[in-house]
C-alpha cells in the first residue's frame, strides 16, 4: 500500500472518516506519521475551544477575585484554588464519574407550563465532557494570571482615565482591560502552550476513545503497545507537538505585537517561553 | 479487622461502614497513599540532584558537556511531559535488558528486535521471570521514579541555571579578590546564595510534582487512582460488601487529599521563603531588616 493511499485512508481517521480498522501488523513509518497526525486534530480541537471559552470566564474570574465584595471574591478564590490545587488527571476522572452518574434517560426539568427533558448522554463523551473540564481548568489558571496583571495596572493609567471622565464599564473596557491583557500576555502564552500539552491526558483519564477515535498520544501509545518499540511513535508525537508549540508562539506573538503597538520600541515586552508543566 | 466483621451481610448502617472501610483491600488503598508520598520523597531530592548536575553541565567550560547540559534542559520544552512518562520507562527497561543481554549472552545470534517483538535471553530479563511478585512491583516503581526524576530534573536544571546566573556578579568577584579558586568560589559563595533565587521556581516545581503523581497510574503502579477505580466500581452481591458505583466519592476523596497537600505545601514553602530571605541582598531581606530595627 502506497503512502498516498495510507494518507487517504487514515488522515481523517480520528474523526471517523476513512478506513475503519486500524492497521494491525507490519506498521510502516507512513502509517504511524499519518495516524498520529490525524489524532492531533483532537488536541487542536480541545485546546482551541477550551482557550476560546476559557478566556471570557477567566476575565470574569479575575474581576470577581479583585472585587471588594466578600460574596463575590470568595467564590472566585475557591474556584481558582479548586482547579489549580488539584491534578487535572483527577479532575478528568471526577468529571467523568459525575457525568456517568447523571440519569441515562435525561433530566426532566419541570417548568410551570410544560416539561422538557435535558439529554445528558453526550456529557460522558470526550468531545463534550473533557472540553468542559479543560475549559474550567484553563479559566482558573488564566484567571490567576489575569488577576495578577489586573493588580499591576499602573496607577497613572487609572488616574488618566478618571481625568478623561471615564468610569465604570467604559473605563474597564477602554483602559483597564487592554492594559491587563498587555501585561498578562507573555504568561498567558505559556498557559496556552501548556493547555495544548494537557490535552494529551484526555484519553488516558476515564474518557473512553469511542470507536478508536483518539488523540495523537492515544494512537502513539497504540503503536508502542503493538510494536513494543517506543523509539518511533513517541518521537513522532513529540515532533508534532514542537511544531504545534511553534505555531502557538507565532500566533500569540502577533497578538502581543498588536497589544503593544502604542508603546515605544524598547518598552515592549517580548514573550519568553518559560516551562511550567502539568497541572 | 474487627471480630464483628466476619459476616458483613448481617450488619447495617455505621457498623457496616466501619467494617467496609477497614477491609483488606481498603488497607491496601490506604497504603497506596504511602506509595505516593514515598514517590514524592524519593523523586524530589533525585530530581534536584539531576537538576543540579544539568545546571552545572550547562555552565561547563568544555563545549561538549555544555551542549549535553543545554540539550537536557531544553528537552522538556515544547513536548508534553506525559509523553516522557510513557516513553522513558519502556525505553529504560529495554536499554537495561539490552545491555544485560549483550553482557550475559554473547553467543546469542538472533536479532533482539524480531518484527513486533523485543526478545532477549532468559538470563537478561529484568527482573528474572522466576523472581517473586514484589520484585516486579519494586522494579516498576523504580522505573517510574527514574522517569519522574529525569523529567523533573530537566525542569529543576532550568530553575537552578537561572538562579546561578541571578547571584550578583560582584559576590563572585569579591571571592576571586580574596584569592579563592573558581571551584571554591562556586561551592562557598555561589551555591549558598543561589537558593533564595531558586526558591520561587523550585516551590512551583514541587506543586507541579504533587499534581503529577496520579500519572503513576499510567505507568502501571498500583497507586491511589488504581485503587479508587478498583474499590469504587459497583460490586454485585457475590462480593462481601455489595454497593453501587461509588467511584465518584472515591475520586472526591482523592481531590480533597490533593487540595490538602497543596495547602500544606503552600504554608510550609511560605515559611521557608521567609527563613531563606534572612540577611539576603534582596527586597524581602531588606524588608526583614527594616522590620527588625
Amino acid at each position: 500500500m502506497s503512502c498516498v493511499q495510507t494518507i487517504a485512508d487514515y488522515a481523517l481517521r480520528s474523526v471517523g472518516i476513512g478506513e475503519r480498522l486500524l492497521p494491525r501488523s507490519d506498521f510502516t513509518l507512513c502509517e504511524q506519521i499519518t495516524l498520529i497526525g490525524s489524532g492531533l486534530i483532537w488536541n487542536i480541537y480541545f485546546g482551541a475551544f477550551a482557550l476560546l471559552f476559557g478566556f471570557f470566564l477567566a476575565t470574569g474570574v479575575a474581576v470577581a477575585r479583585s472585587s471588594r465584595l466578600w460574596a463575590v471574591r470568595k467564590p472566585a478564590e475557591w474556584f481558582i484554588f479548586l482547579f489549580r490545587g488539584s491534578p487535572l488527571f483527577i479532575q478528568f476522572f471526577l468529571a467523568y464519574e459525575a457525568f456517568v452518574l447523571l440519569p441515562k434517560s435525561g433530566i426532566e426539568i419541570n417548568l410551570i407550563f410544560t416539561e422538557i427533558t435535558a439529554d445528558t448522554r453526550w456529557l460522558t463523551r470526550a468531545w463534550a465532557g473533557a472540553l468542559i473540564v479543560l475549559f474550567l481548568n484553563t479559566a482558573a489558571y488564566s484567571g490567576e494570571i489575569f488577576y495578577g496583571a489586573l493588580r499591576s495596572v499602573p496607577k497613572g493609567d487609572l488616574e488618566a482615565a478618571d481625568a478623561y471622565g471615564l468610569s465604570g464599564l467604559a473605563k474597564f473596557r477602554r483602559v483597564v482591560w487592554p492594559t491587563m491583557l498587555r501585561l498578562a500576555w507573555p504568561a498567558y502564552t505559556n498557559e496556552a502552550i501548556f493547555l495544548f500539552h494537557a490535552t494529551t491526558l484526555v484519553y488516558f483519564s476515564g474518557f473512553p476513545a469511542w470507536q478508536q477515535k483518539g488523540d495523537a498520544l492515544y494512537y502513539a501509545s497504540y503503536f508502542a503497545d503493538k510494536t513494543f518499540n517506543p523509539f518511533i511513535p513517541y518521537p513522532i508525537v513529540a515532533g508534532y507537538f514542537i511544531l504545534l508549540t511553534l505555531v502557538i508562539i507565532t500566533i500569540f506573538g502577533l497578538i502581543n505585537r498588536r497589544l503593544n503597538r502604542h508603546l515605544p520600541q524598547e518598552r515592549r515586552r517580548p514573550i519568553r517561553f518559560r516551562p511550567q508543566v502539568l497541572r | 479487622m474487627f471480630a464483628s466483621c466476619s459476616d458483613p451481610s448481617t450488619l447495617d448502617g455505621f457498623a457496616w461502614l466501619a467494617c467496609y472501610l477497614t477491609s483488606g483491600k481498603h488497607m491496601a488503598f490506604y497504603a497506596s497513599f504511602g506509595t505516593v508520598m514515598l514517590l514524592l520523597l524519593i523523586t524530589a531530592p533525585a530530581a534536584l540532584a539531576f537538576g543540579f548536575g544539568g545546571a552545572m553541565a550547562a555552565r561547563a567550560r568544555l563545549w561538549p558537556v555544555r551542549l549535553i547540559g543545554r540539550a537536557y534542559t531544553a528537552m522538556v520544552r515544547g513536548v508534553p511531559d506525559i509523553i516522557f512518562f510513557l516513553f522513558v520507562p519502556i525505553a529504560l527497561d529495554q536499554a537495561f535488558e539490552w545491555l544485560r543481554h549483550k553482557a550475559k549472552c554473547p553467543d546469542w545470534s538472533e536479532p533482539v528486535r524480531q518484527g513486533s517483538d523485543f526478545v532477549v535471553c532468559a538470563q537478561a530479563k529484568l527482573p528474572l521471570s522466576t523472581s517473586p511478585q514484589w520484585m516486579h512491583e519494586t522494579y516498576g516503581f523504580f522505573l517510574a521514579v527514574l522517569a519522574f526524576a529525569i523529567v523533573f530534573g530537566a525542569f529543576a536544571a532550568n530553575v537552578l541555571f537561572g538562579a546561578m546566573r541571578a547571584v550578583p556578579r560582584a559576590q563572585i568577584e569579591t571571592a576571586e579578590a580574596y584569592g579563592m579558586t573558581q571551584r571554591q568560589a562556586f561551592w562557598r559563595i555561589l551555591v549558598p546564595q543561589m537558593w533564595v533565587y531558586a526558591l520561587p521556581g523550585l516551590s512551583n516545581l514541587w506543586m507541579i510534582l504533587i499534581k503529577a503523581t496520579p500519572l503513576l497510574f499510567l505507568l502501571g503502579v498500583e497507586d491511589i487512582v488504581y485503587w479508587a477505580r478498583e474499590l469504587g466500581g459497583s460490586k454485585t452481591s457475590i462480593y462481601a460488601y455489595p454497593h453501587p458505583d461509588w467511584r465518584l466519592y472515591y475520586f472526591l476523596g482523592l481531590l480533597v487529599f490533593y487540595l490538602g497537600l497543596t495547602k500544606v505545601s503552600e504554608i510550609v514553602l511560605g515559611r521557608v521563603t521567609v527563613r531563606l530571605s534572612h540577611g539576603q541582598a534582596t527586597l524581602a531581606g531588606e524588608a526583614q531588616r527594616k522590620a527588625a530595627r
